[in-house]
């Protein structure tokens, strides 16, 4: 093949159409563990909102809607970038694949800032599952034993899932550092890209995940 | 009696420059990307982790030769057989075949250079090491109590010992089942040679692919459940806790639905090692090639499905546990697919009776013990009465050690001359299968019967009528220790003084035996193209001479070193 000598092959591949078919393939896998991942979750959060559906409604109340429906559209919009940085990408433009990561850092920054926002809220209120959990804040007598106990599993798993979609942006803006450099030195071409349309598979995964948190967690039992 | 004859490439095999010699000194090893590489260091690895879990396994058989608690107390008991089922279960077992024969065959077997992601395939050796390295600093600060099943609320709320700190190990670990799935699973689909089409890979590559997608859906459902039961244990977040209406049983059914598919982990890719020996030392194509793949399948498939059959006891609905049971029943099949389909391999095939070979057949034997006296566990009426007796340690033991382990040595032996370049001793190869056939028997089936008269797992005094059955238990585990010693010896002294390996000692059809001993650095000199199909021993003269135009074989008599 032609492109057999590409500097961007590595040695135990045919050609580039191998390497990147197996490196697509690759990060399909690794998102198929990744729904695992949260489906564990998300099988426990199912179980005990069908238990305690009084207080998931309850808990689902002290979230703050405008701040989860802002953190949507900041994600959807990153999706959007992401998905400008693939395309251009795969046309070799270098200066364009560089300010579409910018701007999709730029993007999950600002949703961890609002998570950020988020949480600390949550300390103030009292309302972070732990020992202290009801024990200081507005809310201390406002429920019964039991309510109190439902309520901390549920801001257990709004924070374990929440944190867990937090934890896979960070080591996504991580990634993106280590693409920019890559970019700066020109490591991508039309020819060779799938790094960044591997990493794109993996933002779109991440911004999926928020899409099923949002009304999981902030839309339950109307309001 | 084989009469085949093997071709042998020319005086110079091999042994000039190879993947083991083709750089030298530690740093070669620890920042190797070469799939043979790795496999090595895996099965240093987990040798290790069998020392540390076999040095449990002694002390509690030794504890367990009085009706009293005289040896160890208690509390050191639990610690004991918490470390002996850790170690084996996620330290050795499951990177066993997967990780060390896996590595090391593999791409081999399918033609190609090295797996898919190098890097990522040493960055999953450094998670098991990572892994072990943390649950082994548990065992050194104080040890952990809970059993390897970690169940809550004893493990969240009430043990006393290092659980956090196992956890660690036990998810980090994770980190290396799931990456060598994903990097297995895209070789098997991306990196086959030409000509090597899906039905024409060798037995032991489905039963791989298989274990790849229990890797990949099983591990990160564990991995998630053991980081809720961490969060539970540090911050008390109430989700296992049920003071707080928490479920503890929730934690049950999400850790058996990675764990049960994990036991087929420990067993699938075993066998296809058992596939590969059983048709090379019958030299006959493997009897219903298609059925024996696709029950690999079948099984890591209907693996997922079956976890409730661990709860049956628990309070579990009547109705889920009847389901549970039936699909239980349904795995059966492919199982027994396979065994028929081997033995049927084994009718009127010329049996040659060397080391990997008689592993094989010890497989088959224990493994039908273990896989039938699984069909009285999964009877939910009769597993009420066995559930947490001896019967269950017997018959999981009879699965794993009995089959996999068997399986693993049987590999172990077929491939070491390929991959080291020396012959170890067959005397000494012989000798250690049979005393590792014979010590597990005795070890194991007086459990069955011990289980069965009452005698729950987990204790260390027990009632006095129980003490011979333990003896012989106890006996035969001396047996079992001398026979893995034995093998441990035979294979290092083989490392160093070991005649020299030919290229394929023992006349097997498959890629890995056409190429150099040991293999150079990339496998292959040139793409190899695949025209026949696995197996093909019955029209092995036939290809020989089509082949003669390019390595221009010797005939020559089979000759066994």
């Amino acid at each position: 093949m032609s492109d057999s000598h590409s500097p961007a092959l590595h040695h135990h591949f045919e050609d580039l159409g191998q390497q990147y078919e197996a490196s697509n393939m690759g990060m399909w896998a690794f998102i198929a563990q990744e729904i695992m991942f949260f489906g564990g979750l998300f099988g426990g959060y199912a179980v005990y909102r069908y238990q305690y559906f009084d207080a998931f409604v309850e808990g689902s109340h002290h979230l703050p809607i405008e701040w989860g429906a802002l953190n949507t559209v900041v994600l959807i919009g990153s999706s959007l970038t992401v998905a400008l940085a693939v395309r251009s990408a795969q046309q070799g433009k270098q200066m364009a694949i560089f300010n579409w990561i910018v701007a999709t850092m730029i993007l999950g920054a600002v949703f961890l800032g609002v998570k950020t926002i988020e949480y600390s809220h949550k300390f103030h209120d009292g309302l972070v599952p732990g020992s202290s959990f009801l024990t200081y804040g507005p809310y201390t007598t406002a429920y019964d034993a039991a309510m109190a106990g439902h309520l901390k599993i549920f801001f257990s798993f709004y924070f374990v899932m929440t944190g867990m979609h937090a934890l896979h942006m960070i080591i996504g803006i991580g990634i993106m550092v280590f693409l920019l450099v890559k970019i700066r030195r020109g490591a991508f071409s039309a020819e060779y890209y799938n790094p960044v349309e591997n990493f794109g598979l993996y933002w779109h995964f991440v911004d999926i995940v928020w899409i099923f948190l949002f009304p999981l967690l902030y839309l339950i039992g109307g309001r | 009696m084989s009469t085949a004859t093997i071709e042998q490439q020319a005086s110079t095999n091999g042994h000039g420059e190879n993947y083991l010699n083709v750089e030298h000194g530690i740093k070669s090893w620890l920042l190797t990307l070469d799939h043979k590489r790795i496999g090595i260091l895996y099965l240093v690895t987990i040798t290790v982790f069998f020392l540390i879990g076999g040095l449990a396994a002694s002390l509690i058989r030794l504890e367990l030769m009085t009706p009293q608690g005289d040896l160890v107390e208690a509390h050191t008991f639990n610690k004991l057989f918490t470390m002996h089922g850790v170690a084996m279960i996620f330290f050795f077992l499951i990177p066993s075949v997967p990780a060390v024969l896996g590595n090391m065959v593999l791409p081999i077997m399918i033609g190609a250079r090295d797996v898919a992601f190098p890097r990522l395939n040493l960055l999953s050796w450094y998670c098991l090491v990572a892994g072990g390295s943390l649950a082994t600093l548990a065992i050194i600060m104080g040890g952990v109590d809970t059993g390897w099943t970690f169940y809550t609320p004893y493990s969240s709320t009430y043990s006393n010992s290092y659980v956090t700190l196992a956890l660690a190990g036990v998810f980090i670990n994770g980190f290396s089942s799931i990456l060598t799935g994903v990097n297995f699973m895209t070789t098997v689909h991306k990196m086959r040679a030409p000509g090597m089409t899906w039905f024409r890979l060798p037995l032991f590559i489905w039963a791989q692919y298989a274990t790849s997608l229990i890797m990949i859906l099983g591990t990160p459902v564990v991995a998630i459940t053991l980081l809720l039961l961490a969060l539970e244990r540090t911050l008390h977040i109430g989700i296992f806790d049920p003071a707080l209406g928490g479920d503890p049983i929730l934690f049950q059914h999400l850790f058996w639905f990675y764990s049960h598919p994990a036991v087929y982990i420990m067993i699938v890719p075993g066998f296809g090692v058992i596939s590969e020996v059983i048709a090379c030392f019958s030299r006959k194509r493997i009897f219903g090639y298609s059925f024996v793949a696709f029950s690999s399948m079948a099984i890591a498939v209907l693996g997922f499905l079956v976890w409730g059959h661990h709860m049956f006891t628990t309070g579990q609905s009547v109705y889920a546990g009847m389901v549970f049971s039936f699909i239980t029943f349904l795995i059966a099949v492919p199982t027994a697919i396979k065994i028929f389909n081997w033995t049927a391999t084994l009718y009127k095939g010329s049996i040659s009776l060397e080391s990997p070979m008689l592993y094989a057949l010890g497989f088959i034997g224990l493994f039908t013990i273990g896989g039938l006296t699984g069909l009285f566990l999964s009877t939910m009426g009769t597993d009420i009465h066995m559930h947490d007796t001896y019967f269950v340690v017997a018959h999981f033991h009879y699965v794993m050690v009995g089959g996999m382990v068997m399986a693993f040595l049987s590999g172990l032996h077929f491939w070491w001359p390929k991959f080291i370049g020396r012959m170890y001793p067959e005397a000494m190869g012989k000798a250690s299968a049979s005393l590792i056939f014979v010590g597990f028997n005795l070890t194991f089936f007086p459990q069955f019967v011990l289980g069965y008269l009452g005698m729950p797992r987990r204790y260390h005094v027990y009632p006095d009528e129980f003490q011979i059955l333990h003896v012989m238990s106890t006996g035969g585990a001396t047996v079992l220790g001398l026979g893995y010693l034995i093998l441990i010896g035979s294979l290092l002294w083989s490392v160093f003084k070991g005649p020299r390996a030919p290229q394929n000692p023992w006349g097997a059809k498959g890629l890995e035996w056409e190429i150099q001993t040991p293999p150079t650095l990339h496998n292959f000199e040139t793409m190899p193209i695949v025209t026949e199909e696995a197996y093909a021993y019955d029209n092995r003269h036939q290809a020989a001479q089509e082949e003669e135009s390019t390595t221009a074989p010797a005939q020559q008599e089979e000759e066994v070193v």
